[in-house]
């Protein structure tokens, strides 16, 4: 397979995440399509190293594996936070900072 | 599998047919699982379907000779990531689903709208690439797959991964830190605890759920003498979920042979 087809597969899951992020109330169900979005780029980075033949992309990849991980370890407690004090995990409700 | 996997380094597989069927496949399954993931209302299912996305995309990274990568995605994003969504999930309570409730007019339209700006730009942008085949196995990546990263990671990346290494360690700390709650009242000793059991009235201890219920669960509540239930018996958290929907005979029913040796 050409790698024009793994990078057009991974625009269309990109997109997809990103009318998740967009469209979804609840907290985790975002983070998930955040992640969705952060494999949707991997699968570009490991298509582009295939391409050009070399490892740099897988290895970029893994960094993004990485930074994935932390966020999500990160925004996962910022989230339990938020529950504790407000009950609820809808994006909608976390609006103390409004005005 | 296993001749995928040896396709490695180059990733140009010479069975190029079932590569191709094994890409269409996984790109289906996968676009249909991430279309799933943002229509499913509950996020337990939406953990699952991303599973599923996850799973396809490990296989695709082994296709194109990153089998290091398809490992470690398998490892790290199903098996560590997606556990801790689903602890959180377990936390914040499984049934919690999201309001199909606008709050914003015309929201959707417009991230509709978004999306498919974003796709034809994104789709352009590549179209106009030039994207060729790819290319043969070069000097690059001629040693095996871990050797080749490993020699790049420890010495053109050694200061990404010293950073990535600072940032681990400083999401950790902020996940505890984050995680943590300050106890405001002192912690009740023993000598407390009992003290509180005796002014409640109530010293022996709660009655175990299902005993004597329809069912043998942890959810039924126990049936007293009088034939009524008890709500002390189940447990706090599985109230919401009203354990009293089935809701348990007055008296279990006798068998016919200990009615007989009843009334003889």
């Amino acid at each position: 397979m050409s790698p024009i087809h793994y990078v057009t597969l991974s625009v269309i899951l990109f997109v997809i995440g990103g009318v998740g992020v967009l469209v979804r109330r609840n907290a985790i169900v975002v983070f998930m399509c955040i992640e969705l979005m952060l494999n949707a780029c991997n699968l570009a980075f490991v298509a582009f190293a295939r391409l050009h033949g070399n490892l740099d992309g897988q290895v970029i990849a893994f960094f993004v594996m990485v930074v994935a991980a932390a966020e999500v370890v990160v925004g996962l407690a910022i989230l339990m936070a938020i529950f504790r004090a407000r009950r609820s995990a809808s994006v909608d409700d976390a609006n103390l900072l409004k005005y | 599998m296993s001749h995928i996997l040896a396709a490695a380094p180059s990733g140009t597989n010479t069975d190029s047919i079932a590569v191709a069927t094994i890409f269409w496949i996984l790109a289906v399954i996968s676009v249909g699982a991430a279309l799933a993931m943002i229509l499913v209302r509950r996020a337990v299912h939406c953990a699952i379907m991303l599973a599923v996305v996850m799973l396809c995309l490990a296989t695709m990274y082994a296709m194109q000779g990153a089998p290091f990568l398809a490992f470690v995605q398998i490892i790290v994003y199903t098996g560590a990531v997606l556990m801790l969504f689903l602890f959180v999930i377990m936390l914040i309570g499984i049934s919690s689903s999201d309001s199909v409730v606008e709050t914003i007019k015309g929201q959707r339209a417009a991230a509709g709208l978004a999306a498919i700006g974003l796709f034809v730009i994104l789709i352009l942008g590549i179209g106009h690439a030039a994207i060729g085949p790819a290319a043969r196995t070069t000097a690059a990546n001629n040693v095996d797959n871990l050797t080749g990263l490993a020699r790049l990671i420890f010495t053109t990346y050694v200061f990404p991964f010293e950073v990535t290494g600072a940032l681990l360690i400083t999401a950790a700390v902020g996940a505890m830190v984050l995680a943590h709650r300050e106890r405001t009242t002192p912690k009740p000793t023993q000598r407390d605890l009992a003290a509180r059991r005796l002014a409640s009235g109530h010293l022996a201890p709660d009655p175990s759920p299902g005993v004597y219920a329809l069912h043998d669960a942890a959810d039924r509540p126990a049936l007293l003498p009088d034939g009524s239930t008890s709500e002390l018996s189940v447990s706090q958290t599985l109230a919401p979920r009203d354990p009293y929907e089935e809701t348990p005979p007055v008296r279990p029913e006798l068998p016919a042979s200990a009615t007989t040796e009843a009334e003889s």
